[in-house]
């Protein structure tokens, strides 16, 4: 195979990886706080495509409006669902909310899919790439379109500032220690409740971001996420979900690994992901960077 | 879990009430063609079988696994392949469920070391490696358009080509694989099993290896779930991407969440009140996922035990 289409499939593996680590950052961060994984994380993701679409259709609102807008409507609205729904089934088995959120998934698919097809009159709906980031960027060795190569930087100044903030500033270190140790951190006077809705709060405030970021890659449409998801759970559970760091670094190395890997031998592409979980969980069942079993 | 002596007066009426159910719903699956059209009544059978299957794993070992659709569907595959390849019904049946068998081997090996939540998404993860493989391998599985078409040949002068002769053949098959379950829950193995679910390290110090258990149980409910997967493709005659893909791994756990976890029968139950609904959303406007979504929020919110966990429990305080 020739370089230059090893290079584009490396790039291209930099995007897919891009969608990963964002949401796998998410799922990390909120599952370090609540112990829970959220099932609804791809129709979260789906539903900020949705919401820059609508707000486009509604307002006139472009795509920069919307990059900000539309993770913060989520954000909220995940906090409204944890707060309502999630929180009553803290004392449970954290399965219990595997499957609430399951539920909330298929829920939220079929409305946004009513919504569109009532209000919108479309079952899915491409999305403009903003003027000053269509065409191309020539790299001297490859040709690569300038939208994609914003969805990798911004993703990954926003890891690394998300990083910095968990493991750098006082406010990660209060969320680390409700991670650490939730009645200890009470008793210094600090209302880890609150904590937790924040933090729910801005992990799926990322998936948000993630999903305006792929609407003028993927269109938006309802069950954009729902495939997304689970192979974003094979990379969580490859990068095991021990550090912030780890989700990310495996997020963008899992991406380039099976974009190349389809290049090398095509009929792989879909499963490539999965095959390394399973090498994965044969050598290192904690993952990457997990933590092993009981010391979590 | 706290002690509690049991009596034998308890011990009577606990036996009382099971009776009580088996003879009920034995009589309704008896009569079940006659209630509804036999394909529906057919489906019940399948998801049925799947869902105690499935509750084998889930209630009874602890382990929520989010990937049955992989057994259920590669049986469904398998069986189809070999009736359209000319094998007999109970051949087709049986490689059905053979070859789910085979399939939960190395899923089962990678993922019961893991617990809790990390089991549930490493099982999803494997059962859409089974959707893509099935999606993409089209020679074998006619990738988006399924398979169709294929013979159900008459065996010992029951002509499957009727669908009532076909329900009475799976309400036999049916009541094999419940067995099996129940036998496996009353077994010593399932005594242990239990064991293990409630406590871990206390099973592990009085010499059980959790891990074997937990294997074991895994390969009897995806065999299990595999038999179901077979019924399925004989009972409908079709066979589509839908059998494999993460829909139907959540919608088994709906079913047996709703018909009620760990009581056996629960779970088929559960099967039956949420095709019945399926079918009644078919012939109305409201979509699917919409109601199937909030029966599962409501159920995991407020009705954890149940159908049949919340009237047995009320049969028994009274």
């Amino acid at each position: 195979m020739n370089t230059q289409l090893l290079l584009i499939q490396v790039f291209n593996g930099l995007v897919n990886g891009a969608f990963y680590a964002l949401l796998s950052l998410g799922l990390a961060v909120i599952f370090g706080m609540l112990r829970i994984v959220n099932f609804m994380h791809g129709a979260l993701y789906m539903l900020g495509a949705f919401a820059a679409f609508a707000l486009g259709q509604a307002f006139g609102l472009g795509f920069w409006p919307a990059l900000i807008l539309a993770p913060l409507i989520v954000g909220a609205l995940g906090m409204v669902l944890e707060r309502t729904l999630l929180s009553r089934l803290y004392g449970l088995e954290p399965s219990y909310n595997l499957l609430l959120t399951f539920g909330l998934t298929l829920l939220t698919q079929d409305l946004v899919k009513q919504v569109m097809l009532s209000q919108f009159a479309v079952s899915s709906a491409p999305y403009t790439t903003p003027d000053i980031l269509t065409g191309v960027v020539n790299l001297g060795f490859v040709v690569f379109p300038k939208y994609r190569l914003f969805v990798i930087a911004l993703t990954l100044v926003i890891c690394l500032v998300t990083w910095f903030v968990i493991e750098k500033t006082r406010v990660g270190a209060i969320i680390r220690a409700s991670t650490e140790n939730p009645s200890v951190t009470r008793a210094f006077g600090i209302d880890v409740s609150k904590w937790v809705t924040g933090v729910f709060g801005v992990g799926v405030g990322l998936a948000g971001l993630a999903g305006v970021l792929a609407a003028p890659i993927y269109s938006v449409e309802p069950y954009m996420g729902a495939e997304l998801i689970i192979t974003t759970f094979a990379v969580v559970v490859i990068g095991g979900l021990g550090s912030i760091m780890g989700s990310i670094v495996t997020g963008f190395a899992v991406g380039v690994l099976a974009a190349v890997g389809a290049a090398i031998y095509p009929p792989i592409a879909n499963t490539l992901v999965f095959i390394l979980m399973a090498f994965v969980l044969l050598v290192r069942p904690s993952g990457l960077f997990g933590l092993p079993e009981g010391t979590r | 879990m706290t002690a509690i002596p049991r009596t034998a007066a308890r011990n009577d009426r606990e036996r009382t009430i099971r009776a009580g159910w088996m003879i009920g719903l034995g009589i309704l699956l008896l009569i079940l063609p006659r209630l509804i059209y036999p394909v529906l009544a057919l489906d019940i059978l399948a998801w049925g079988l799947f869902a105690v299957a499935f509750d084998l794993l889930f209630g009874f070992s602890g382990l929520l696994s989010f990937g049955h659709a992989a057994f259920w569907g590669g049986s469904a595959y398998v069986t189809a392949y070999l009736l359209s390849n000319g094998q007999s019904v109970p051949v087709a049946m049986l490689g059905g469920t053979l070859s789910a068998l085979v399939l939960a081997v190395p899923i089962a090996y990678l993922s019961v070391r893991s617990a809790g939540i990390y089991f549930s998404m490493i099982t999803l993860a494997f059962a859409q490696m089974v959707y893509f493989v099935a999606l993409q391998w089209t020679d074998v599985t006619g990738g988006e358009n399924g398979l169709q078409g294929f013979d159900r040949p008459s065996l010992f002068g029951l002509d499957f080509s009727d669908s009532v002769t076909r329900y009475y053949f799976c309400l036999a098959v049916f009541a094999l694989g419940f067995y099996i379950a129940y036998r496996t829950v009353r077994s010593p193995f399932g005594q242990a099993q239990q064991a293990v679910r409630d406590n871990e390290q206390r099973a592990q110090s009085i010499g059980y290896n959790p891990v074997r258990f937990k294997f074991t149980a895994f390969l009897i409910s995806a065999g299990l779930a595999g038999l179901a997967g077979s019924m399925y493709t004989f009972g409908h005659g079709v066979v589509s991407l839908d059998v494999t893909k993460w829909t139907t791994s959540g919608e088994v756990v709906m079913m047996t969440l709703l018909g009620g976890t760990t009581t056996l029968f629960g779970p088929a139950v559960g099967a039956g009140l949420v095709l019945l609904l399926r079918d009644q959303l078919t012939t109305s406007s409201l979509p699917v996922g919409i109601v199937t979504g909030l029966v599962f929020v409501v159920t995991v919110l407020f009705f954890r035990s149940g159908v049949v966990g919340t009237v047995q429990g009320w049969l028994r305080r009274r």
